[in-house]
This record gives structure tokens, C-alpha cells and sequence, in this order.
């Protein structure tokens, strides 16, 4: 009877078994965990690298010194050199990537049909495809000569085309983001709308983007890291000085761009300019932390809104 | 007065349409531009020599042997790290986790992790493996790093890859004594293996471009020659010695041609974007074609 081959509770074969199920659930589950400890691998390595830097470098030179030059005779530390470097090209490239990503996703969205659709998205997503060095290359011998044409006092280094060439660089984020939360909106509230009289614009606008705002949000949150932690557009095309200065037109140095410059040179462990990168970095790290904080709270409160 | 408000709101709407249709033809024109400018400077350069020579000081002769055969080398590493993990975090996630807290806390973590800057992640690595675990400025040093930033985008594909697999396949499965892996293994990978293998891809591709944290981790510019060999003359045959080399890569070497003032250099950049252009586009077209494909084969 014991050897008709069903496994019962008891026998070696379904325990070995049991046990090997075990193993792989749990060899799963350490790869899953491991993605919190590349996050926590970052965060920490950040700190810990940083710390080292105030203890040569007070907090208020941090923040008030005219110039940042830690890596000169008379060093200088004022981080919002750099800070105003990175909100400027991040300003322009989202005044161009947001109007044109919503735009594109409303357009692919309610507008387009599927067939209009099947053909740009792909088009699109190449545009996300493109390394960004390919499009540092084609800010500066690009952009920025047909720039100087319009404005011939454009500095050959300068964030607006930096800032212009990120932002088209990053619609495809925004729009395919936005398009996703837009069509998951449930018919009948289009329906609805049109029934009352509304047209597809006022439709589009007024009911479909505001009920898709929570995804469309993360859209531009998503869009907004992507230009605070984009590195090689700025690196070739916005120059290497670092300036306290809003003008668009002269070159500048985002936080990105000096990591990239000091990474270039020599650099001893424990230097002060290895110091300086980490907290350019962490800075860089809590501004996109603290936009990707507000955007989830955005979403979960939308979401509790919109149910 | 009616009739008139009618008249302005499908006119409002016809021109929206025509925005749109501008909005789509700039993001074309856009990337058209910057394929033909770059083509048209670069095609010249385009040569045998050009793939088969090392960097030099003369533009003319200056070619893109040690960065492509760095970048091959790398993107490999990359994928032996990456797709392992990335495809495991994903299964587990989607068919084992139980709704928890720690489960909670990796969702939010995976999503974090898609938005931290790239260059942030080759500080990590600058720190970690460059200095604490003394790899040096090597091709694993690169692997590592590249693969863990690809990871998020293996692992979210990988879910929606399993997502689309309907609940009856798994409980047919179930039902004639399979065990959860067995039904993992033999039913959801197999099925998913064409969404898995598109996102691997597309995140293979983005690995191949990424520039910044391989800057950090101190990617030499100028390198004259190549990876040792991995086949090797006596026993065993094959040797990992190469993964302890250092390395350049594509992008790396025409950000370095870029940030020359010659203008002769730029051309080089130009032919050397033209050629990671193409690899990044051929995977492109490759993972579409492969969700094609396998959008035919499997209909539920």
C-alpha cells in the first residue's frame, strides 16, 4: 500500500521537496531584499564619504561662501554655486519637457487614434534610447551654434542649450508616464462629459487630466529627478563655471558637471576634492529624494481623493 | 450666440489637434537632426581602420578598438550581475511576497531607486568597490556598477512581464500537483520569458550609453590596448584576468573626442556617436521585435 507512489505528509520525497521550495523562496527573496541594500549602499557611502568634509569645511561656508572652488590654493565652498547651476538647467529643461510631454500625452491619448499612436510611440521612446553623451555632442556642436545665430552674445558654453536639449530628452518620460495614467481613466467619465456638452478639449483638460493628475504628477516628478541628476548634457554643453547666477545665457556648472570634472582628474582617497564630490553628491541625493517625497505624497493623497 | 460657442469650441479643438501634430513633428525633427548631423559628420571617419585602431594623439588615425571591445566586455559582466537578480527580485515580488511591510518597503524602495541620480550610483561605487573592497578602476569595478543600476528597470519589467499571466494557467498548474516553483519554472517564466527578455534589453541598451558613474569610478580615457584574453593556452583554458583590467567604453571615448578643442576630434566624436547610436538603436528595434513576436505567440 506504502509504495503506490503518493507522497503523504511524512514521506522523504515531499519533505525534500518542501525543503527545496524553501530554498528557492528564500534565495528570491535575498535577491529582492538586495535592491534596499544598494539603496541603503548609496545613502550611506554618501554620508559617510561627506561627514570627513565638515570637519575641514564649517556648515556656514557651506552655504554662504561667495564662490566654490574647493580645489584651489584660497578653496571656497559656497554649494549654491553649484546649486543655481542645476536649478537653472533643470528651470529650462522642464520649461520645455513639461508643456511638450503633456501636450504629447494628451495628443497620444484622446486625440490620436491607435494607429497614429503605434507610429510615435516608438518614436518617442527612441528619443529615451539616445545616450545622453550623443546628446551632450549635439547640445554643443548642435544647439548651441544655431543658438548663437539667434543671440549672437550666447557665451559657446551656456545653460539654455544645455537646459533645452536635456528637455527634450526627457518628454518621452513625462509624456509616456502621463499617457499611461491618462488612459486609465474609466470611460464613462469621458463619456459623461461629452454627454453634458463638453468638447474633447474641454474633456481632455478639464475631466481626463485632472483625474489622471496623480500619475501625471509622478510624470513630472520622474522628469524632474532625470534633470537634477542629469550629468553628461551639462558636463559638455553648460561648461565648467560655477557661478551664483541666473542668466541663461553664460556657462555655468551644475553639481553633476563638477562631480564629473574632479572624477577626471587625479583623485587620492581621502582628498579634499574625493571629499567635495560626495557632498556635492548628497546634496544632489536630497534634493531628488525630497522631490520624490512630495510627489508620493501627492499621489497617495490623490489617490484617497479619487477612489 | 449659441452656434457661435459651438463654433469656437471645435475650432479650439482642431487647433489642439494641430498642436499635437507640431508637438510630434518637433520631438521627429529633433531626433532627425541630431542622426543627420552627426552622420554627416561623422560618416567619413566610419572606416575599418576606425574600429581596428586604438586611440591616438592624431585624429586621422585615432580609432574605437579598446572602447567597443570595453563596452562589449562590460555590458556582458552587466548582464551576468543584473538579469539573475533582477529577474528573481521580480518573480519573487510578484508571486511569493505577502502583503507586508517588508514588501511595502522594497515597492517603495524599487521605485526610489529608478529615480537616484546615475552618477550618484558611481559614487557609490567609488566608494564601496573601487576603494573598500579594493577592485580598483577595473571591467567588474564597471560590471558592478552598471548592473546595479539596470537592476530596477530588470525587476519592474519582470513583474509586468508575470503580471500578464493570467490566474488559470497557475491553477491548471497547481491543480495536477505541481509545486509553486515547478509552476514558476515550467509555466510563468516560459510564458513572461518575452516581456523578461524585452526589458533586458532595453536596459542592456541604457548600460551601453550610461557615461557618468563609469567617469566616477575612474574610467581611463586613453587606453592602448586591449582586455586580456579569456582563452588562455594551457589548462584551464579560460582565464578571468580580464575582469581585473582596466577599460574604456564607447560613450567614455567620445565624451573624451567631445571635450577636445580641436575640431578634427570632433569628428571622431561624431563617428564614434554614430556607432553607439546604431548599437543602442539595433537593441531598441531588437526588444520590439521581441515583444512582437511574443505578443503573437502567447494569446490568452
Amino acid at each position: 500500500m506504502s509504495s503506490s507512489g503518493f507522497s503523504t505528509p511524512q514521506s522523504y520525497k515531499r519533505r525534500l521537496r518542501e525543503f527545496k521550495e524553501f530554498v528557492i523562496k528564500s534565495i528570491l527573496f535575498i535577491c529582492a531584499a538586495s535592491s534596499v541594500l544598494i539603496t541603503l549602499g548609496v545613502v550611506w557611502t554618501l554620508v559617510v564619504e561627506a561627514i570627513p568634509f565638515f570637519g575641514e569645511v564649517t556648515l556656514g561656508q557651506f552655504i554662504f561662501d561667495k564662490e566654490w572652488t574647493p580645489l584651489f590654493e584660497n578653496a571656497q565652498f559656497g554649494i549654491l554655486n553649484l546649486v543655481s547651476g542645476t536649478v537653472l538647467t533643470t528651470l529650462i529643461a522642464l520649461s520645455v519637457a513639461i508643456p511638450l510631454g503633456t501636450i504629447t500625452a494628451v495628443f497620444l491619448s484622446e486625440y490620436a487614434s491607435e494607429k497614429v499612436r503605434e507610429i510615435f510611440k516608438p518614436i518617442l521612446e527612441m528619443l529615451a534610447a539616445v545616450p545622453t553623451v550623443v546628446y551632450g555632442y549635439f547640445a554643443m556642436l548642435f544647439v548651441t551654434p544655431m543658438l548663437q545665430k539667434i543671440i549672437p552674445e550666447i557665451s559657446s558654453f551656456n545653460a539654455l542649450s544645455a537646459g533645452l536639449v536635456m528637455g527634450i530628452m526627457i518628454i518621452p518620460y513625462i509624456s509616456s508616464l502621463s499617457e499611461d495614467a491618462m488612459r486609465a481613466v474609466p470611460h464613462y467619465l469621458r463619456e459623461g462629459s461629452l454627454a453634458l456638452g463638453a468638447s474633447k478639449f474641454q474633456t481632455s483638460f478639464r475631466v481626463v487630466l485632472p483625474s489622471a493628475f496623480s500619475g501625471v504628477a509622478s510624470a513630472y516628478i520622474l522628469g524632474i529627478s532625470r534633470a537634477l541628476g542629469e550629468t553628461m548634457v551639462v558636463a559638455i554643453a553648460a561648461g565648467l563655471q560655477p557661478r551664483l547666477s541666473f542668466n541663461p545665457l553664460e556657462s555655468t556648472q551644475t553639481i553633476t558637471a563638477f562631480i564629473v570634472q574632479v572624477s577626471l582628474g587625479d583623485l587620492p582617497h581621502g582628498s579634499i576634492g574625493y571629499k567635495s564630490i560626495y557632498v556635492s553628491g548628497l546634496v544632489l541625493l536630497i534634493f531628488t529624494l525630497v522631490f520624490n517625497l512630495i510627489g508620493q505624497r501627492i499621489r497617495s493623497n490623490m489617490e484617497k481623493k479619487y477612489k | 450666440m449659441k452656434n457661435q460657442h459651438v463654433e469656437y469650441l471645435k475650432r479650439q479643438d482642431s487647433i489642439f489637434w494641430f498642436i499635437g501634430l507640431i508637438t510630434m513633428a518637433f520631438a521627429m525633427i529633433t531626433l532627425f537632426s541630431l542622426v543627420v548631423d552627426m552622420a554627416i559628420t561623422g560618416w567619413p571617419r566610419i572606416t575599418a581602420e576606425f574600429f581596428t585602431s586604438f586611440p591616438s594623439r592624431f585624429p586621422e588615425k585615432a580609432g574605437i578598438l579598446s572602447a567597443w571591445v570595453g563596452s562589449l566586455c562590460v555590458v556582458f559582466v552587466t548582464a551576468i550581475i543584473s538579469i539573475p537578480i533582477g529577474v528573481a527580485s521580480g518573480i519573487y515580488l510578484e508571486e511569493y511576497a505577502a502583503k507586508n511591510i517588508f514588501t511595502k518597503v522594497i515597492e517603495i524602495n524599487i521605485l526610489n531607486l529608478a529615480a537616484i541620480p546615475s552618477i550618484t550610483f558611481g559614487l557609490m561605487a567609488l566608494g564601496i568597490f573601487v576603494y573598500k573592497m579594493d577592485l580598483g578602476q577595473t571591467i567588474i569595478t564597471a560590471g558592478l556598477t552598471l548592473g546595479l543600476l539596470i537592476l530596477p528597470i530588470i525587476i519592474v519589467t519582470t513583474r509586468e512581464a508575470i503580471r500578464t499571466i493570467p490566474a488559470h494557467i497557475r491553477e491548471a498548474s497547481y491543480s495536477l500537483g505541481a509545486t509553486k516553483w515547478q509552476t514558476i519554472w515550467n509555466h510563468i517564466l516560459p510564458y513572461s520569458s518575452g516581456g523578461v527578455m524585452t526589458g533586458v534589453v532595453i536596459a542592456l541598451s541604457r548600460a551601453i550609453g550610461e557615461t557618468a558613474p563609469l567617469i566616477t569610478v575612474g574610467a581611463l580615457t586613453f587606453i592602448a590596448f586591449l582586455p586580456s584574453s579569456p582563452i588562455i593556452e594551457h589548462v584551464p583554458y579560460i582565464s578571468m584576468k580580464w575582469l581585473s583590467d582596466p577599460y574604456t567604453v564607447m560613450p567614455i571615448q567620445m565624451f573624451n573626442w567631445v571635450s577636445r578643442p580641436q575640431e578634427e576630434f570632433h569628428v571622431n566624436a561624431a563617428a564614434a556617436g554614430l556607432v553607439l547610436l546604431t548599437m543602442t538603436l539595433v537593441l531598441n528595434a531588437a526588444a520590439i521585435y521581441i515583444r512582437y513576436r511574443f505578443r503573437r505567440k502567447y494569446k490568452w
